[in-house]
C-alpha cells in the first residue's frame, strides 16, 4: 500500500525545542511567588511514626508551611501514599517542608525531630516466606488477586526453593493450560533450572519535579508523565478535585519506561501544598531521591522445567516465579512473562505459579517489558541448551516454534491479531550472515572467546476504545488534537498521522495539539505497553474517517448530489463526476461553523470518554469536528515481536564481554515512522544490554539500606557499553486489525536484546548457563576459573 | 559573566554552582540536573570553548571567561547551529532530556577535532548519559553534522 504519510520519515515539531533548550520540562517553569518544597524522606526501611516536632522547623525565617500525611488523600495499603505516617521503605516521603527558596527548606528539614518506632522488615522475599519470616507491611507480606495476605512456607519449602529443587510450596495464583504431564512425557528433552533477575531502578534522567499552583478554582500542575489525558482521571482522584478543575501540563517528559505511566504520589503533593499555603510550590526531586520514589523492576527468583521433543517442539512449560514487589499494589509482571512464554514458543501444556511477595525496598511498577523481558533472559538462554542437547542450530529451533498468525496466547489461549516471527528469523539470519558467523562460536582470540547468540521478544502492544478529535478551522489548516503524552517515542505525533492520511492533506496543513489539558485534548491511552502507535493510529484514522464524511455531507449540501460521490484531493473536497463542483477545505470549514451542530462540535456521539466531551464542547463552534471512539475490531491480543543477533567477545582474563555486533529485526506491522522506529529498536537494544549484564539494585539485608543511589552504582549503559553502531530491519507486513497495519514495538526490542546478549555470553563460554541477570564480570570470571559462585542459586542481593 | 557573548552581571554565593546560576538567576533552563554531581553530563556546557559539567563548577570560577549554554548556538537569525540541525536531521533525540548536553559535547568536540572518527565521536561523547539509549543516533547526527560544517567550511 502507498502512502503520502505513513511509513515516511518526518520532523516531530517538539524535537526543535530539545535541541535548543527551549522545551520546558515540569523543573524548567517559574510562576511568581512560587516557595519550593524539600520531602523528609525515611530512614528506615519499616517504621511507625510516633511523633513530628516541627516547631524549630516551621520557626526558621523563610518557612511557609508543612504538608503531612494527615493533609493528603489517604491510600489503602498497598496502594502507595502521598505522604504516609507508616513508611515502607527508605526513602518513602513522610511530610513536605515549603520555604521562600531551596536551601532554607532543606535546613528546615534537618530541624524536624522525628520520633520513629522501627518496625520488622524485609529486602528478600524468600526471607518474608521463612516461618516466622518478617513481613513488609503489616497487612501481610504477600498481595495477590487485588488482597493482603500473610503467606508462610515450612523450611522445607524455603530450603528446597534456596537449593534451586522444583518448589513444593503452593502458589497464591496460578493458571495452566493443556496436560502437562503429558507434555513432558513427550519430551526428549527435560530441562529443569532456577534462576534470579535482579530488580534494577528506571532512572530516567529527569527526576520528577513537580510544580503546582491554583488559579480560579483550578489546580495548574506541571509534571513528567508518559501519558498525558489518561492522567488527567486518576490525578484528580488523588487531589480529591472534579476533572474539569485540573489543568494538566506535561509537554515534555525527561523519560519513563513505565515509571510514569499515569498519576503517581509525588505528582499529587504540590497540589496539596498550594492549596494549603496559598503559594505556588515547586517540589524538585534529586537524583537521590528518584532512586526511592522513581520505581524499579520487579525482581524474580523462580524455577523453570521444560521439554522439548525430538524434533525441538517446545511440549511442556512448568514455571514457578517468587516475585520482589516492593511495598506497593503491583505485580503483574510473572503472569505477563507466562504470557510471553504461552506465545513465543507454544508448548502443548504449559502451567505458571506466581508467589508475589512485598519487601521493603524501593516500589515496583512496569519496567520496559514487565515480566516478558525478565523472561526472555531466562528461557532463550535454555532454548539453547535444549538446542544443543538435540543437534538444532539456535535459530532453526526458534523457527520451529515461531508463532505466526494462527498462535494463541496466555491461559485462555486466546487469538492474537498477527505475528511472523518465522519470517523476522529468516531475515534476521540472512542479514546477519548467520549460518558463517556460528561457525566463529567459541574461537579464541588471546584471552578473548567469540559467542553468537540470538533472542526474541515480546509484548502485547496495542489496546483499543479510546477517542481520536481532529478540526478543520476556515484557514484551512488541520488541527490533530492527541491526547498522548510526549514520553519521547514521537507518537504523539506518528499517531496523528494516520489521520493526515485519510484526510490526503500536507503535513504542512496540520498542527499538533498536545501535552496540556488546556489545550482541548481527547481522552487517550495509557504510554505503555507499546500501544500507542496500534491504539491511537486507529483513533485517529476514526476521527479523519468522520470528519471525511462530514466534509462530504457538507459538500453534497452546498453543491448538489449524494455524499458517496464526494471525494478529496488537494485539501478539496470534489465531485467526483464533475472535479470543478468543489469547496476548499477552509470552506467547508467556514460552512460548519455556520451549520452548527455535529459539524461544528456543539453535538456529540455519546459514547466518547468525558474528557473528550470537555474537549470537544471548548472547541465548539470554531471549525468543523471530527470525533469518534475507536469501535474498530480486533480479534485479540496485539503481539510486538522482536528479534536480536549479537555476536559478543568474552574476556576471559577479566570477565568481561564487548557486543561486536548487533542486529534487530521487528515484526510490528507497517512501519508508520522508520527513525522512530530505528530509535526504539536501538534504545531498546541499549536497554536489553543494560539489563544482561551491569543493572541491579542491592540492599543490605541488615539494615535495609539501598545500596545503588547513583547512576555510577546503577550501572545504566554509556556510549562504551554498547556497540557504536547498530543494525535494524523490520518485516513491514501489515497488521490486519489496524488501518494502517502498524503494531507496536517499544518492549520487545529490549528483551530480545537482553536475550541475544546472554545467549552470546552463554555460547563463549560452551553453553555455560547462569540462569540470572546481570551477569557481572565477577560472575563470568568464578565460572571461568571454576571457583563456583560466592552465593547459592536463588540468592539476591549478592555484590 | 559572559554568557552567549553578552555581558552578565550576576551576585552569586560563593558555594553557587554554574549550573544553578544558568537556570534559576538566568533562566537559561535548556542546561539540565540530571543527577547534579558530575556522573551524566545533562549540564554540560562550553567554557572557553571546552565542555564542561556545569553542576560540578562553581560560578566564581568562570568569572570573565566565555560561558556558552545550548541557548547561545543558534546564529542571530536564529537558525540552528550545524550540530544542532544534524540532531533534528537524524531524529537523534528521544525524550530530549540528555540531548542539550550531548549537543555541547558534540559542539567542543568538533572545535577540536573537525574530522572524528566514529569512535573518536564515541569516547568524546561517553561522559554524557542517555537512559533512552539514543546513542547510535547521536553519533549519526555528529558524523553528519561534521560533513555538513567541513562542506560549509566551518571546520577546516
Amino acid at each position: 500500500m502507498s502512502y503520502l504519510h505513513i511509513g515516511k520519515n518526518f520532523t516531530p515539531p517538539d524535537i526543535y525545542g530539545k535541541v535548543t533548550g527551549k522545551a520546558k520540562y515540569a523543573e524548567d517553569y517559574a510562576v511568581d511567588g512560587m516557595v519550593y518544597a524539600r520531602l523528609l524522606t525515611s530512614p528506615m526501611p519499616h517504621a511507625r511514626v510516633k511523633n513530628i516536632d516541627a516547631s524549630a522547623a516551621l520557626a526558621m525565617k523563610g518557612v511557609v508551611g508543612i504538608l503531612t500525611a494527615d493533609d493528603v488523600y489517604p491510600a489503602e495499603a498497598p496502594s502507595p501514599a502521598l505522604l504516609t505516617n507508616e513508611p515502607v521503605y527508605v526513602g518513602d516521603p513522610i511530610l513536605a517542608i515549603a520555604a521562600v527558596d531551596e536551601k532554607t527548606a532543606e535546613n528546615a528539614i534537618a530541624a524536624i525531630k522525628l520520633d520513629l518506632e522501627p518496625l520488622p522488615f524485609t529486602v528478600d522475599p524468600v526471607d518474608s516466606l521463612r516461618p516466622g519470616g518478617p513481613s513488609a507491611r503489616t497487612e501481610g507480606n504477600v498481595f495477590s488477586s487485588r488482597e493482603m495476605k500473610a503467606v508462610s512456607w515450612t523450611q522445607g519449602d524455603v530450603e528446597r526453593f534456596v537449593t534451586g529443587q522444583e518448589p513444593s510450596a503452593p502458589a497464591p495464583y496460578e493458571w495452566s493450560y493443556g496436560d502437562l504431564e503429558a507434555g513432558f512425557d513427550n519430551a526428549e528433552v527435560v530441562l529443569e533450572e532456577s534462576f534470579v533477575t535482579t530488580g534494577y531502578a528506571h532512572m530516567s534522567m529527569e527526576p520528577r519535579s513537580v510544580l503546582s499552583f491554583w488559579q480560579n478554582g483550578k489546580c495548574h500542575v506541571h509534571g513528567s508523565t508518559q501519558s498525558q489525558s489518561f492522567v488527567v482521571p486518576f490525578l484528580a482522584k488523588m487531589l480529591g478535585i472534579e476533572q474539569a478543575d485540573l489543568v494538566y501540563v506535561s509537554e515534555y517528559c525527561g523519560g519513563g519506561f513505565g515509571s510514569k505511566i499515569g498519576s503517581y504520589p509525588v505528582l499529587a503533593i504540590p497540589g496539596y501544598f498550594s492549596k494549603k499555603i496559598g503559594r505556588p510550590v515547586m517540589l524538585r526531586i534529586t537524583r537521590e531521591e528518584e532512586y526511592y520514589v522513581g520505581s524499579a523492576r520487579v525482581g524474580f527468583q523462580g524455577w523453570i522445567k521444560a521439554g522439548f521433543t525430538k524434533q525441538g517442539k517446545v511440549s511442556a512449560v512448568d514455571l514457578y516465579i517468587v516475585q520482589d514487589l516492593g511495598p506497593k499494589a503491583t505485580g503483574g509482571d510473572a503472569s505477563s512473562a507466562g504470557g510471553a512464554v504461552s506465545i513465543l514458543y507454544q508448548p502443548d501444556a504449559m502451567r505458571l505459579r506466581d508467589v508475589p511477595v512485598l519487601t521493603n525496598t524501593t516500589p515496583r511498577g512496569a519496567q520496559r517489558g514487565p515480566g516478558q523481558n525478565q523472561i526472555a533472559a531466562v528461557f532463550e538462554p535454555l532454548l539453547d541448551k535444549a538446542a544443543r542437547e538435540l543437534g538444532i542450530d539456535p535459530v532453526e529451533i526458534r523457527r520451529l516454534n515461531a508463532p505466526d498468525s494462527n498462535t494463541t496466547i496466555n491461559a485462555d489461549q486466546g487469538p492474537i491479531t498477527s505475528a511472523f516471527m518465522e519470517e523476522a528469523l529468516v531475515k534476521g539470519a540472512e542479514l546477519f550472515n548467520w549460518s558463517e558467523r556460528i561457525q566463529k562460536s567459541g574461537r579464541q582470540n588471546g584471552s578473548k572467546v567469540t559467542g553468537i547468540g540470538v533472542g526474541q521478544g515480546y509484548h502485547s502492544a496495542g489496546a483499543k476504545g479510546y477517542d481520536g478529535l481532529v478540526r478543520l478551522t476556515p484557514d484551512g489548516r488541520v488541527h490533530l488534537h492527541s491526547g498522548v503524552g510526549n514520553l519521547g517515542t514521537y507518537s504523539y505525533a506518528a499517531t496523528t498521522r494516520a489521520a493526515a492520511e485519510v484526510l490526503k492533506c500536507s503535513w504542512n496543513s496540520c498542527v499538533i495539539h498536545h501535552g496540556n489539558s488546556g489545550l482541548h485534548l481527547p481522552w487517550s491511552s495509557y504510554q505503555a505497553g507499546s500501544n500507542t502507535t496500534f491504539t491511537h493510529t486507529r483513533a485517529n484514522y476514526v476521527a479523519a474517517e468522520d470528519l471525511l464524511a462530514k466534509m462530504k455531507r457538507i459538500a453534497a449540501g452546498a453543491l448538489g448530489g449524494e455524499p458517496e460521490q464526494y471525494d478529496v484531493a488537494d485539501e478539496r473536497v470534489f465531485d467526483t463526476r464533475n472535479a470543478a463542483r468543489s469547496l476548499t477545505y477552509a470552506e467547508v470549514a467556514a460552512r460548519a461553523i455556520e451549520l452548527g451542530g455535529e459539524y461544528s462540535g456543539e453535538v456529540y456521539p455519546e459514547d466518547i470518554h468525558e474528557v473528550t466531551q470537555r474537549a470537544v464542547s471548548a472547541i465548539a463552534g470554531t471549525g468543523l469536528v471530527g470525533v469518534a471512539k475507536d469501535t474498530l475490531p480486533v480479534r485479540g491480543t496485539v503481539p510486538g515481536l522482536t528479534v536480536g543477533f549479537a555476536e559478543v567477545e568474552v574476556d576471559l582474563e577479566t570477565g568481561k564481554h564487548e557486543i561486536v555486533e548487533f542486529l534487530a529485526v521487528a515484526d510490528c506491522g507497517t512501519v508508520v515512522h522508520p527513525l522512530g522506529l530505528a530509535g526504539q529498536l536501538r534504545g531498546g537494544a541499549v536497554w536489553g544490554f543494560g539489563m544482561a549484564s551491569l543493572e541491579r539494585h542491592v540492599y543490605d539485608p541488615h539494615n535495609g539500606l539501598p545500596a545503588n543511589v547513583g547512576y555510577y552504582q546503577t550501572k545504566p549503559p554509556s556510549y562504551l557499553d554498547v556497540p557504536s553502531s547498530m543494525e535494524w530491519a523490520a518485516l513491514d507486513i501489515p497488521d490486519p486489525d489496524n488501518p494502517v497495519g502498524a503494531r507496536g514495538v517499544g518492549e520487545p526490542a529490549m528483551g530480545s536484546a537482553t536475550a541475544a546478549v546472554m545467549c552470546a555470553i552463554s555460547d563463549a563460554l560452551g553453553g555455560h548457563l547462569f540462569n540470572r541477570t546481570p551477569i557481572t564480570p565477577d560472575v563470568v570470571l568464578n565460572h571461568v576459573s571454576g571457583n563456583g559462585q560466592s552465593f547459592g542459586p536463588l540468592a539476591i542481593n549478592t555484590f | 559573566m559572559n554568557v552567549n557573548g553578552r555581558k552578565r552581571p550576576v551576585d552569586v554565593l560563593p558555594q553557587e554552582t554554574l549550573a544553578h546560576t544558568l537556570r534559576y538567576k538566568l533562566g537559561l533552563t535548556g542546561t539540565k540536573l540530571g543527577c547534579n554531581r558530575g556522573e551524566c553530563g545533562a549540564c554540560t556546557v562550553l567554557v572557553d570553548e571546552i565542555n564542561h559539567y556545569a553542576c560540578s563548577m562553581l560560578t566564581h570560577s568562570v568569572r570573565g571567561r566565555a560561558v556558552v549554554t545550548v541557548e547561545g548556538l543558534q546564529d542571530a537569525s536564529g537558525t540552528l547551529h550545524p550540530v544542532q540541525q544534524a540532531f533534528v536531521d537524524e531524529l537523534a533525540p528521544q525524550c530530549g532530556f540528555c540531548t542539550p548536553g550531548q549537543i555541547m559535547s558534540a559542539v567542543a568536540l568538533l572545535k577540536e577535532n573537525p574530522n572524528p572518527t566514529r569512535e573518536e565521536a564515541r569516547q568524546a561523547l561517553a561522559g554524557n548519559l542517555c537512559r533512552c539509549g539514543a546513542y547510535d543516533h547521536y553519533l549519526n547526527a555528529v558524523e553528519r553534522a561534521a560533513s555538513t560544517m567541513r562542506k560549509a567550511g566551518q571546520l577546516t
